[in-house]
């Protein structure tokens, strides 16, 4: 079994806000990541892919494959993007890293046929990151 | 959904390795630079990795200020800017980065409520780095 990552980069703003809570309540929770109006970030994404290496080809994972899904999937919906107005999981769900890795994740897994989908990792900065494995 | 998160934080501080049941020879040969007697510093960054189930109302698998709190004051008050073998913790073990580690492990283990503890990893330099998970 051989690992493979790939990185990404897209930016993106977004807010912390949970409309069941009081102004107080969203306040006191999410900080400054509360501010109505939003505010952006430079994530970088690590999908990391696991398989047996094909005997003919030496390859884990086709990298152009997986890249194109990873843009098409990934980079097409959320770069450049409001994530909680412009990204359909985040209408109801507040977009912090663990939210978007997760969504990442359900975006990729169905469609990577070759390899299999081993770990998300998502950089909101570089001190600040997220791995999501799939896990219940 | 379980996922884990993980924040890196900067302390600098000094150590000297130097193992007080070995003769002045293996000392030298066995820690080089490092067992300088006057000591030597580095910036350390600190990487700690959490884990829990994804909260619903928050998005979050605990609040960053809580975690942030918690290594202010327990690690970084403690190992920022000191000779870490002037330390208790110190006083009788070698201050390597494996010992720091496991000690910024077990500070964690012990205290911090907010998330299940998966690993610490410890970066000496950009080129050293060492991990404890328990």
């Amino acid at each position: 079994m051989v690992y493979l990552t790939r990185k990404a980069e897209f930016s993106a703003s977004h807010l912390y806000h949970n409309p069941d809570f009081t102004p107080e309540e969203n306040r006191r929770v999410f900080g400054k990541c509360n501010n109505p109006n939003g505010h952006g970030h430079n994530y970088t994404l690590e999908v990391t892919v696991k398989g047996e290496v094909d005997a003919r080809s030496g390859f884990v994972v086709d990298l152009k494959q997986l890249k194109e899904i990873m843009h098409r999937e990934v980079l097409d919906a959320m770069d450049h993007r409001f994530l909680n107005k412009e990204v359909p999981e985040f209408q109801h769900q507040i977009p912090t890293t663990e939210n978007i890795a997760i969504a990442i994740w359900q975006r990729l897994a169905t469609k990577l046929t070759a390899a299999k989908l081993h770990r998300v990792r998502l950089y909101e900065t570089p001190d600040l990151f997220v791995d999501f494995y799939g896990e219940a | 959904m379980k996922a884990h998160l993980s924040r890196r934080y900067l302390f600098s501080a000094s150590h000297r390795l130097h193992c007080e049941a070995m003769s002045n020879e293996e000392n030298q040969m066995t820690y080089g630079k490092c067992n300088n007697p006057y000591g030597h510093g580095h910036n350390y960054t600190v990487e700690v990795t959490v884990s829990g189930q994804v909260d619903e109302k928050t998005g979050m698998v605990c609040k960053l200020t809580d975690l942030d709190r918690f290594i202010e004051t327990e690690i970084l008050a403690r190992y920022g800017h000191e000779n870490l073998n002037m330390l208790p913790e110190f006083a009788q073990e070698v201050p390597t980065t494996e010992n720091l580690c496991i000690q910024i492990y077990e500070i964690l283990q012990r205290g911090f409520r907010f998330a299940h503890l998966e690993r610490v990893r410890l970066e000496e330099t950009m080129m050293n780095s060492f991990e404890y998970a328990g």
